[in-house]
């Protein structure tokens, strides 16, 4: 295991060991290793197919590895999960919530699953509820919550019980964004009382978000570090093609000299150069040369899908 | 032990009584086919177990049962010598059709006044009963002829031989062999098997499709609670079904219920058990409510028909007859058709409330055994 994986703590709260994992002729998780230090945000990023949630299963105890090895606060999962479950909690990117029964009903049979004394409970939901802006709703039932609210109901029933480690899988997937900035509050709160949160996604928005940050590929880690390191290791400068015709400007781009790799995001084109400064000109030249019409074109700074472009090629992008 | 368990018992209610439909899904159907059953169903059956006692011991006597043994159609299991064996007999199942040749038999047949024959037939299962009566009277007929032709050649002119065939009065046996009586019980069984089994499958098998078995499996609870807490409902339901399928029986359709209801109860629960069992087992072999849809469907038929509930397992090849003692609807309408209509106790149906109770718990076993795995 190299530096970067393991974070700069040396006391881990999860810590995960040559884990494989396959699924008749399909190996989802290859030989992974990494280490979470307690407190940290942790991000699992990648298209879909990549792993995501073959890991998050195995390290909530449900799916059992091939091979490797797993430690949540010391205990080892692949052999004790019973053990691990009282003080973690996972919430698959769907949540298992009881449609037919009121928010408050589902917060009280989760409650009761993890056995908290009653006050400890009525407590903690209240100031779950309130922080998920759902207070009012308590009375609604499950079904009847937009998809955003159902989402935070989820998180709401899964920190119920005060998790040292809480596993998120795509949890924002499908969340509206007001909805989504709350999830992200409570998580951020979460994290100063010492919780680890590792978590998958495949918004590269999000990515920005987490003190590190695992790309995947076919159930592999190829790079794992925090967003901004990351970012600086991108090899090249990145430029940003604002046009009329953004297909137009990546198709005339392509194949230009000192180009890297072009990327089209919407009504622009990321263009990463092998020098910024010089090659600037040389576009804007092209472009007019080639028919697409004036263009503007400045530096930027890369995002988190921008390096994992630069990494994988165009098949790394969600 | 099972702090956990009450978590899914309130979950379980809740969700019961937010859905307006279930009065429907679980009452309405149910009656609804114990009336038509009540009214529609009706046909027929054979091969009989058949007590003897002679109490004539004559030359005649013993001619009749010789013809009663050449026709294959009774097997005489046991050849009595007091009238107390027979009912006996009858009442633990062991025969079927009791036939009495009372003292005089020879004497009366002779002077043609009629001789006496006196039949007694469980009547539990109408059908069975109602054809070996049919071939009761055809056997005797051809006696009669046969004595007639022997008397002739004796003494011409005389008065034919004759036997006259009394039914024996059975009051808590189903002596009209009507063929409701014989199907009410057997209904009560048969559908509270599709129920439960249909409402255990479908009812975990939602859980995983809507993914709270997941989020379930992540919190300490242990598989036995989660089991228990899906089954004990639909336990306390099919008991209730039970009862009402019965309640109709006595009282739309006047079936005698001459048993104990605690013994009724006993069976019942155990005959739950097997179900619940089955519907768990089921359960864990599909991913999705169709699967189990189909599972279910492939199961209940021959279930249903290798129940005994309509086609007497008597009749059935020999490997049919095996599969039948897999089968807790099997020994459920032993329990049932005896508790109505013949008042029977466990010291008579002990080995069918043994089955039950064996099927049920293996059945239960392999769920919680299968259950981890079936997750991955």
């Amino acid at each position: 295991m190299n530096r970067e994986m393991t974070g700069e703590s040396g006391e881990f709260a999860v810590r995960a060991e040559g884990l494989c994992r396959r699924f008749g002729a399909l190996q989802a998780v290859r030989d992974l290793s990494f280490a979470v230090a307690r407190g940290e945000i942790f991000g699992f990023v990648g298209p879909d197919g990549a792993g995501k949630t073959t890991i998050m299963r195995m390290l909530a105890g449900v799916l059992l590895p091939d091979k490797g090895e797993i430690f949540l606060e010391g205990i080892d999962v692949v052999a004790e999960p019973e053990r691990a479950k009282p003080i973690l909690s996972y919430m698959p990117q769907r949540f298992g919530l009881y449609e037919d029964l009121t928010v408050a009903e589902n917060i009280f049979f989760y409650g009761e699953l993890f056995e908290l004394p009653w006050r400890v409970r009525r407590a903690r939901a209240r100031q779950l509820l309130q922080a998920a802006g759902l207070l009012s709703f308590e009375r609604r039932l499950a079904g009847q919550l937009s998809g955003g609210m159902k989402q935070k109901l989820g998180l709401v029933c899964a920190l119920l019980h005060t998790p040292k480690v809480l596993l998120l899988d795509e949890p924002t997937t499908g969340v509206d964004p007001l909805s989504r900035r709350d999830f992200w509050a409570i998580l951020y709160n979460l994290r100063e009382s010492g919780v680890t949160i590792l978590f998958s996604t495949a918004y590269m928005d999000e990515a920005e978000r987490c003190s590190r940050l695992a790309l995947m590929h076919e159930g592999e880690i190829r790079l794992c570090d925090s967003p901004a390191r990351l970012k600086a290791a991108m090899p090249g400068a990145l430029l940003e093609v604002v046009s009329a015709d953004p297909r137009a400007a990546h198709k005339a781009l392509t194949g230009a000299p000192g180009v890297l790799g072009l990327l089209l995001m919407g009504d622009r084109v990321h263009v990463r150069v092998d020098n910024a400064l010089r090659r600037k000109g040389e576009l804007e030249a092209r472009l007019l040369g080639e028919g697409v019409g004036p263009a503007a074109i400045q530096p930027i700074e890369p995002g988190i899908e921008d390096v994992f472009v630069a990494l994988l090629g165009q098949e790394g992008a969600a | 032990m099972f702090e956990r368990l009450e978590a899914i018992l309130v979950k379980e209610f809740l969700e019961l009584r937010r859905d307006p439909w279930a009065i429907f899904r679980l009452i309405i159907p149910l009656a609804l086919q114990v009336i038509v059953y009540g009214y529609a169903a009706t046909f027929t059956v054979h091969h009989v177990a058949t007590a003897v006692l002679d109490l004539d011991n004559s030359e005649a006597s013993r001619s009749l049962i010789s013809h009663f043994l050449a026709t294959r159609r009774f097997d005489i299991v046991d050849f009595a010598d007091r009238q107390s064996t027979v009912t006996r007999d009858l009442d633990s199942g062991k025969a079927t059709l009791a036939i009495v040749i009372h003292a005089g038999f020879a004497r009366d047949l002779a002077s043609g006044r009629g001789a006496p024959l006196a039949v007694a037939v469980d009547g539990t299962n109408s059908n069975t009963a109602l054809i070996s009566l049919g071939y009761v009277g055809e056997i005797v007929s051809r006696f009669e002829a046969e004595e007639a032709a022997k008397a002739s050649t004796v003494k011409a002119g005389a008065a034919p031989p004759t036997v006259t065939v009394s039914l024996e009065e059975r009051p808590w046996f189903n002596s009209g062999l009507e063929d409701r009586w014989f199907f009410i019980p057997g209904v009560i069984g048969t559908l509270t098997l599709v129920q439960v089994v249909n409402l255990t499958s479908f009812a975990v098998v939602r859980e995983r499709e809507v993914g709270t078995l997941e989020q379930i499996m992540v919190s300490p609870i242990r598989p036995v609670e989660f089991i228990l807490g899906k089954t004990l409902p639909f336990f306390l339901i099919g008991l209730a079904d039970v009862a009402l399928v019965t309640l109709l029986g006595v009282l739309w359709f006047h079936i005698p219920f001459v048993g104990d209801p605690f013994v009724m109860l006993y069976g019942a629960s155990l005959f739950l058990l097997a179900t619940l069992g089955l519907g768990l087992l089921l359960s864990t072999f599909s991913r999705t409510q169709q699967q189990a849809f189909a599972l279910n469907f492939f199961l209940i038929n021959p279930i249903f028909i290798l129940s005994g509930f309509a086609f007497p397992i008597a009749a059935m090849p020999r490997f049919l007859q095996w599969l039948t003692f897999l089968n807790p609807l099997r020994y459920f309408l032993i329990v049932i058709r005896a508790v109505f209509l013949k008042g029977v106790g466990l010291s008579d149906l002990w080995q069918e409330f043994a089955a039950m109770a064996l099927l049920g718990v293996v059945m239960l076993g392999l769920s919680v055994l299968r259950f981890k795995k079936s997750l991955d």
